[in-house]
């Protein structure tokens, strides 16, 4: 999403010259995929019509609004470590693994025999533990992201499994952390907020400090970054330190929600999380790209798995429908960026 | 000169809000060469793309031998003859040569299979027409950028290229490539293929062009015989002023102290230097392509690792690890290659020229982005840089504009020493002149100042002293009325006398 104006603004050069009459071309290109989710929820809301036995739907009603929300906040979450990630070219593969190895640890650790005071700390700090360790391979030892955390996913996949000796670490008595999952502030799911909060933090990071235009920076080009004295290890470090981090945030809030973890949590997560950050229109080569973005990316793949089980699509299906959109979506985003470059 | 192959009309192009071409005409004939000038920005770049199908004229036609002709896209410019050389290469480094060559135009066998054995015979055809020292064979990736650019010409002679068009093809290669490609361009001359030429360096154009254009702000402003094209006339149209004296000679200058000492520094390119460089003092850098000068000053700047020497600022020694301690003692290093270890492309003018002084502009890591904004605009002016906004991205903007934005980063730290590589390479006329000027003015102020350069008369005229390297160690100094192009080459080649 190249017109999302990052940091200091990666405003393509006429939108200020032009910016006084907002064409609906320019709209569309400054807007990125916005279009496109509202285009989905409500061909969503009209599909849903049209096949409803009743001739109603509750689509569109507040509650299923807010399940929608309530579906998308972890992969929001997850997204979110992501698109630090992807924006300085790299890749993480393993946020999966890491969101169960954290909600397995969050829930031994919230066992009464153990410290049920202290499951959220240890959720967030074996997130970040594993975060550190995909960065460091990264940053010290200059091995590629890919291969990195392909390694750390499966590693830390049967990580889970080990910890959670093959089974499930069930609780239903959790209430350090029963709220994060279950309960509701002003109205809206803690998940909700919480998610609103890492997206409020990313974007805060990313637009107002050194550290975001360093990561811009870095992924757009290491040399020069190197050249202008920035300190491209420590960046590289902390995109995978937060990813981690987020991860072990999506443990807990998974295993509050469901009061259990087991070593299969989560699997698959991290191909949502990618899909949601290239959905935004962030650049895998890196350097462009907004976290605005990704929150759009997420709502759609959201609205649509919503969407789809409403209408009672098989999941067989869902996958297949899902797949096709994302390739379809950036389809068309880089067809509006060469229709951008040609203005 | 031969017949008129190609003419354009009136040709109009708009980007946005930018009218990037105004109304251009062009006649290209045979066994000419036909230099396009023009400052970066006037539209030479997008004119050459309107003739090899990139781009669509929004008016205007294109007649080749009298007959309008539609270049619908690349494919259409080649199938008429007409072949672009773009600035940046684009050969497929783990392909040989001649894979390279026919790549998207494989000659076939039955089945689809590709007919190795004419490739190479008509690769080696050609390559023996360019008097090229590599054979079919050889993987492009072990070739120099000179040869490169054969292989991209001999691509272009494979298509039957009628029109060759060649973008600053000098910009990146030594004198003695220089020297080869001049003579293959002759020698494509001599067998009618018309050639344009884009180029920014004078001499070049006297030595080359049988005819020279000029456009300016993407109009049209002339077209004339080589003899009539006297350097001053040619500048004179491209920027539209006279620009006075070029270099700012004797310009006073006091030379205050000792600011940086080089002692016997070595990496395992660089054999064993020592130098020292006065504040307020401008020293040059000569020397051929690959002998060692972007290395020392990488070496200087911390950009690579040392084996052995002393580095003294101010007499004291210091410990330059990284580029970061470098720039925290006040040096400021410009890299050659702009776009590949300077610029970030996809950022904006704002977040390029800040991204050093960061720290300075922010408040426990958060970033005062109207301090910052501020401090753009103020070098967006000083250095007349041609930017919509200081929020617009600098991948859009001319060499000229990009370097001075460049440069811009580099004055925010306000530097005590300055290392310039390459300062002027793909920049325009005006641009140029306007660098030398600060370069000048930073002297006076009492900058140390090293300048790298190829182009001699750029170091003849800007440097107070220069130091001339030769496989990878400095080969001698000049000073005063020693500094003189005849004497730097000298030094710079075995010839040497000094």
């Amino acid at each position: 999403m190249q017109s999302n104006p990052v940091t200091f603004g990666a405003t393509p050069m006429h939108s200020q010259t032009e910016r006084a009459p907002l064409s609906a071309a320019a709209i569309f290109s400054r807007a990125g995929m916005l279009p496109v989710l509202i285009l989905f929820y409500f061909g969503f809301y009209f599909l849903t019509l049209y096949f409803s036995a009743d001739g109603t739907s509750n689509f569109m009603t507040l509650d299923n609004s807010m399940n929608i929300l309530r579906q998308t906040s972890i992969n929001l979450v997850l997204a979110s470590g992501m698109t630090f990630v992807i924006l300085t070219a790299g890749i993480d593969l393993s946020v999966g693994s890491v969101l169960a190895v954290a909600a397995v640890l969050g829930m031994i650790t919230s066992l009464p025999a153990n410290f049920p005071n202290a499951a959220l700390p240890v959720f967030l700090l074996a997130g970040l533990a594993c975060g550190l360790l995909n960065g460091m391979l990264v940053a010290w030892f200059k091995i590629n992201p890919f291969v990195v955390t392909l390694g750390t996913m499966t590693a830390l996949r049967g990580a889970a499994y080990l910890f959670a000796d093959g089974t499930s670490v069930l609780n239903m008595d959790i209430p350090s952390f029963e709220w994060l999952g279950n309960g509701d502030f002003l109205g809206l799911p803690w998940l909700v907020w919480v998610a609103a909060g890492v997206v409020g933090l990313s974007w805060f990071i990313l637009r107002k400090t050194t550290l975001g235009l360093h990561i811009y920076a870095v992924g757009g080009n290491p040399q020069a970054a190197r050249l202008t004295g920035i300190k491209v290890g420590t960046v590289l470090l902390f995109v995978y330190a937060i990813s981690g981090l987020f991860a072990g945030v999506g443990g807990a809030m998974s295993a509050s929600r469901l009061y259990g973890a087991n070593g299969n949590w989560g699997s698959g997560y991290e191909l949502d999380a990618i899909a949601a950050v290239v959905l935004g229109g962030t650049s895998l080569m890196g350097g462009v790209g907004s976290i605005f973005g990704t929150v759009i990316g997420a709502l759609i793949i959201g609205v649509m798995n919503n969407g789809l089980t409403i209408l009672g699509v098989s999941s067989f299906w869902q996958y297949v429908a899902k797949g096709a959109v994302i390739v379809l979506a950036v389809l068309l985003d880089k067809w509006r960026q060469q229709q951008q470059a040609q203005n | 000169m031969g017949q008129l192959v190609l003419e354009m009309r009136g040709i109009r192009k708009r980007f946005g809000a930018t009218q990037a071409l105004a109304g251009v005409d062009l006649q290209v004939h045979s066994h000419a060469v036909l230099a396009l000038m023009g400052e970066n920005g006037a539209g030479k770049s997008t004119l050459m793309k309107v003739l090899s199908g990139v781009y669509q004229p929004d008016e205007g036609e294109i007649l080749i031998d009298g007959q309008r002709a539609q270049i619908d896209g690349p494919a259409a410019a080649r199938a008429a003859g007409i072949n672009l050389i773009y600035q940046e290469l684009s050969v497929a480094p783990n392909l040989s040569v001649a894979e390279n060559i026919f790549l998207g135009a494989e000659p076939t066998l039955s089945f689809g299979r590709i007919d190795r054995r004419a490739m190479r015979a008509r690769t080696a055809e050609v390559l023996h027409r360019l008097g090229a020292r590599f054979s079919p064979d050889t993987p492009a990736a072990r070739l120099s950028i000179a040869d490169q650019q054969q292989v991209e010409i001999a691509r272009a002679l494979i298509h039957r290229s009628r029109v060759l068009i060649m973008d600053e093809p000098t910009a990146a290669l030594s004198d003695r490539e220089t020297e080869r490609l001049f003579e293959v361009i002759t020698q494509l001359r001599s067998e009618g293929i018309a050639i344009v030429y884009i180029s920014h360096r004078m001499a070049e154009v006297e030595r080359l062009a049988d005819r020279v254009a000029v456009l300016r702000d993407g109009a049209y402003v002339g077209q004339m015989s080589r003899a009539e094209a006297t350097p001053d006339k040619v500048i004179q149209m491209m920027v539209g002023r006279p620009l006075g004296d070029f270099y700012q000679h004797g310009r006073e200058r006091r030379q205050g102290p000792v600011r940086l000492e080089v002692e016997q520094l070595a990496s395992s390119h660089i054999r064993p230097a020592s130098f020292k460089l006065h504040g307020g003092e401008v020293l040059g850098l000569a020397g051929l392509v690959g002998a060692g000068r972007t290395e020392l000053a990488r070496l200087i700047f911390g950009a690579d690792a040392r084996q052995q020497g002393e580095i003294r600022v101010d007499g004291k020694p210091v410990k330059i690890a990284q580029p970061l301690d470098a720039i925290r003692l006040g040096i400021g290093y410009l890299p050659e290659d702009r776009k590949g270890q300077g610029l970030f492309l996809q950022l904006s003018a704002m977040a390029n020229i800040s991204m050093n002084v960061l720290p300075q502009h922010a408040r426990a890591g958060v970033v005062n982005q109207r301090a910052l904004l501020e401090l753009s605009e103020q070098a967006i002016t000083r250095l007349q840089v041609k930017v919509p906004g200081a929020r617009g991205i600098v991948g859009g903007l001319s060499g000229g504009n990009q370097q001075k934005i460049l440069l811009a980063r580099w004055l925010a730290i306000k530097p005590r020493i300055l290392i310039l590589d390459e300062p002027t390479r793909g920049v325009d006329v005006g641009a140029k002149a306007e660098i030398y000027k600060i370069i000048h003015e930073l002297a006076e102020a009492g900058v140390a100042v090293l300048v790298i350069s190829s182009e001699l008369p750029e170091i003849v005229g800007l440097c107070d002293r220069v130091l001339v390297m030769r496989e990878r160690a400095i080969s001698g100094e000049l000073s005063g009325a020693a500094i003189t192009q005849e004497n730097i080459m000298g030094l710079a080649t075995h010839l040497a006398a000094a």
